[in-house]
């Protein structure tokens, strides 16, 4: 099972810093977690890119994770 | 991976594509484009900071004889909320507010209306017979002011985004973010030492060279074509489509040659205008902005207010970073604050670290993007206490950095761990760099500073297409900006294995290829570079293919090298050029297409030293040395990564002696222009030195790091350390203009 932390931005929607999802891919975490906690809105994560085992993708919708893998939401960065 | 490889043309210096044409002057700019029938447009600037518009009468300028049409924000369709354009998020209310001023002006030189008449002298003389009336309302030019509890609000609906609750009324304070990790308070205590100061940056534009231009046509059959200078002409084309409500595929934008952009030419201001005046006008249109709007009615990057607060043990451990910031939005919500609470402190690996940043609207125009946009303020106070620091210790800077600085596995306060990267490297080659090494004369001072930025990837598109005679064509969607074309062709000549004057790269218009993002945050050499390998190398495969097929063997039976294509079981070989004129018989032409959304963008650390002088009677700074070090990941171009670096560097150096918009008190632009806003010239400063830097990303075939953010990170606080060590006084305002840094040498500031 993946690890998903949450960021202090998050924390007061979740309640908590971490929690384990069943899911393997990006979409269904999704769902899981908005089922899991209320407050969390699947349209703002939606807006926010992941980082997975360090690495930021910034439109993950189809993406895989491992079962150890470690998962992040960062706000999506551009650039100059 | 790049590392211990020998490449044919990678990491060599070669001839840039465009260079013929730029030195020769026969590139096309934004302002080149000329067509038959065309017509200028010009626009309507507030002389306000701060007013509500009661009316607008646009009666006696559409009577003007030589005046075809005339627009205003009421031929802008009605639209609300965010929308995913490209790779960013565009607030389209705002943006067409923006565009031209709805019922309030939010900035001098607020957009209120243009005309489109038959020379430009017309169009300029017609704008005078446009009546605005207005009622001027107080302005708010700061961000104490703007953030007072009785401050007056730029927008009635604006609360803070970033509490709990949703406050009760609203404010000019836009959103608020907080990112911790660990606890600040027990590093605190930890602590044998803690420095804790508060700073202030002011507003600074990117200074490209180039005013922003377009040339539009709408016909009547509803197609309608942009020329544009830009960094993303296919977010141009699909900001445009959902301001105007219009299909995708009824605009075509050409991107033209760019003269700098910095960050500042991802943002529409004219084109969906001047395409309003064309449809009225029924002729293609000419918008140019002089300077004065460049500077007034453009993005500049944010002035901002910040503290940072660090404790560290005796023996130099870091054991806790708290920073705060508010950044200027200008009249509409969305500073970098962001990226600025993210990137204040990563260049450190400390468990406990607490951030949080404000993004404040106020009556200056809306700000851009700037070259790591966010970055450079955050990082600038987080440096100069680190410096600070280090002299509190006793401990050599570089030292002090080098046993906190980020690595592999160090944990960043926005969330992942790092990967690879090449900070140790460059605090290292700092170490040893010979202005490092060098002593310093009387009234000279030394500073030193680290930058991170994260780079990122994004969606390429790119096709290359082989022509009969083995020659090939890079068909590119990203605008060259710092000098991609060159990159690209290195790359694709690299994988096909001939000589790059047999590759052309072109930019092609946004009909010609699926959405490529725009050209920024350091992506395109990474992403859009990722996209022509993948290309190539589908060329080489097709060509394995065919000459397998000619020759009656599978294609693993071939090889292919140095654009050579060989019968590992007997002695055919065949050229390129060979294989291409054979195409159309053994299946038709060669090609490789990628359409990409790359991911893996490794981040870039950098590493600058900056030697001044102060005239102790005058406060006049000079940079007598500099040297900026920089991790590249892989150099493809290593002249193309200094010029980055030195570029970078420059505007830095600029941003922190100099340069800062000026205000009135009454909230009016009083230096739009380059004698009064002064950018570093070519004699001001000494030979930027460069340390190139490569421990490669491993996400990318060449081991690339997007390299054209960091640069502008460091010379903040290097600079800004320098000043103060040379006069012995502590530097916390920025630029260190002449007056300023007399005050302190006097003892008033």
């Amino acid at each position: 099972m993946a690890i998903v932390f949450f960021s202090s931005e998050l924390q007061p929607l979740t309640g908590e810093e971490q929690t384990r999802v069943q899911s393997a891919i990006y979409r269904d975490i999704i769902a899981e977690l908005t089922e899991k906690y209320e407050k969390l809105d699947a349209s703002r994560l939606m807006k926010m890119a992941i980082a997975i085992d360090g690495e930021i993708i910034h439109t993950p919708l189809l993406e895989s994770v491992g079962e150890n893998s470690e998962m992040h939401f960062l706000y999506r960065i551009s650039g100059g | 991976m790049s590392e211990a490889q020998d490449y044919k043309y990678i990491g060599k210096r070669s001839i840039r594509p465009d260079g013929y044409d730029k030195v020769t002057g026969r590139a096309n700019y934004g302002a080149d484009l000329a067509l038959p029938g065309m017509v200028w447009g010009k626009v309507l600037r507030s002389p306000h900071a701060h007013a509500k518009i009661l009316s607008i009468d646009i009666s006696r300028a559409e009577a003007h004889p030589d005046v075809l049409a005339v627009a205003t924000h009421a031929d802008i369709p009605d639209s609300e909320g965010s929308v995913e354009a490209g790779e960013s998020t565009v607030n389209l209310k705002d943006l067409s507010r923006n565009l031209l001023a709805d019922d309030k002006v939010l900035y001098h030189g607020h957009a209120i209306a243009a005309i489109a008449a038959r020379s430009e002298r017309a169009a300029e003389e017609a704008l005078a017979l446009i009546d605005v009336q207005y009622e001027k309302l107080p302005v708010v030019m700061n961000l104490d002011d703007a953030m007072k509890d009785d401050a007056p609000l730029l927008h009635k609906d604006l609360f803070t985004d970033g509490y709990d609750e949703k406050p009760e009324k609203p404010s000019n304070i836009a959103k608020r973010m907080e990112l911790k990790m660990g606890d600040v308070e027990a590093g605190f205590a930890e602590a044998d030492v803690i420095i804790e100061r508060e700073f202030q940056t002011p507003t600074a534009h990117q200074g490209y060279i180039e005013p922003h231009a377009c040339t539009v046509r709408y016909d009547e059959d509803g197609q309608s074509m942009i020329w544009t200078c830009t960094q993303g002409h296919f977010d141009v084309r699909m900001t445009t489509a959902l301001v105007l409500q219009m299909d995708l595929s009824k605009l075509k934008v050409v991107a033209s040659e760019i003269g700098g952009g910095f960050g500042g030419k991802t943002v529409l201001y004219l084109e969906p205008v001047a395409l309003i005046l064309s449809r009225k006008a029924g002729r293609p249109v000419k918008m140019v902005m002089n300077r004065d709007e460049v500077f007034m009615a453009t993005g500049p990057t944010c002035a901002s207010k910040l503290r940072a607060k660090i404790g560290a043990k005796k023996d130099g451990t870091i054991t806790a970073m708290k920073g705060w910031m508010a950044y200027e939005a200008g009249g509409f919500p969305g500073s970098p604050m962001m990226p600025g609470v993210m990137t204040m402190f990563t260049p450190y690996d400390c468990p406990n670290m607490q951030v949080e940043g404000l993004d404040v609207v106020v009556n200056k125009c809306k700000t851009a993007a700037y070259r790591a946009p966010g970055a450079p303020q955050a990082e600038f106070a987080a440096e100069m206490v680190i410096n600070e620091l280090a002299e509190e210790l006793g401990m050599d800077p570089i030292d002090l950095r080098l046993k906190n600085a980020a690595k592999e596995g160090t944990q960043t306060i926005y969330g992942p761990k790092l990967k690879r990267v090449g900070l140790v490297e460059c605090l290292e080659a700092a170490k040893n760099s010979p202005q490092y090494q060098s002593a310093l004369s009387e009234n000279q001072g030394r500073g030193l500073a680290a930058g991170f930025w994260f780079n990122i990837g994004g969606s390429s598109s790119v096709t290359v297409n082989m022509h009969p005679d083995g020659t090939g064509s890079i068909i590119e969607g990203s605008p060259d900006i710092g000098g991609s074309r060159a990159s690209m062709q290195m790359m694709a000549a690299e994988v096909l294995g001939i000589s790059l004057d047999r590759l052309k790269p072109i930019i092609a218009d946004t009909d010609s290829l699926p959405y490529s993002g725009s050209t920024g945050g350091s992506r395109t050499t990474f992403a859009t570079g990722m996209a022509v390998i993948e290309a190539a190398e589908q060329v080489v495969s097709q060509v394995k293919e065919r000459a397998a097929a000619v020759w009656n063997v599978t294609a693993e039976q071939v090889e292919y090298a140095d654009g050579v294509v060989s019968n590992l079981g007997g002695d055919e070989k065949m050229t390129l050029a060979e294989v291409c004129k054979a195409a159309e018989q053994t299946g038709g032409q060669i090609s490789g297409a990628s359409n990409i959304n790359a991911r893996g963008a490794g981040p870039s650390f950098a590493v600058h030293l900056c030697d001044v002088e102060v005239d102790p009677d005058t406060g006049k700074v000079d940079v007598k040395r500099y040297t900026a070090i920089q991790d590249a990941g892989k150099a493809i171009h290593p002249s193309y990564v200094e010029g980055q670096y030195q570029g970078g560097a420059v505007q830095g150096i600029g941003w922190a002696l100099n340069e800062e918009y000026v205000y009135s008190k009454e909230g009016l632009l009083e230096n739009p222009g380059f004698l009064d806003y002064r950018i570093p010239l070519a004699s001001d400063l000494p030979m930027i030195e460069t340390v190139v830097v490569e421990v490669p990303n491993s996400f990318h075939p060449y081991g690339v790091r997007g390299v054209g953010e960091s640069g502008i990170i460091p010379p903040l606080g290097a600079v800004g350390y320098a000043v103060g060590n040379a006069i012995g006084k502590k530097v916390t305002e920025l630029p260190c203009s002449p007056p300023r840094v007399l005050a302190l040498i006097q003892g008033d500031a």
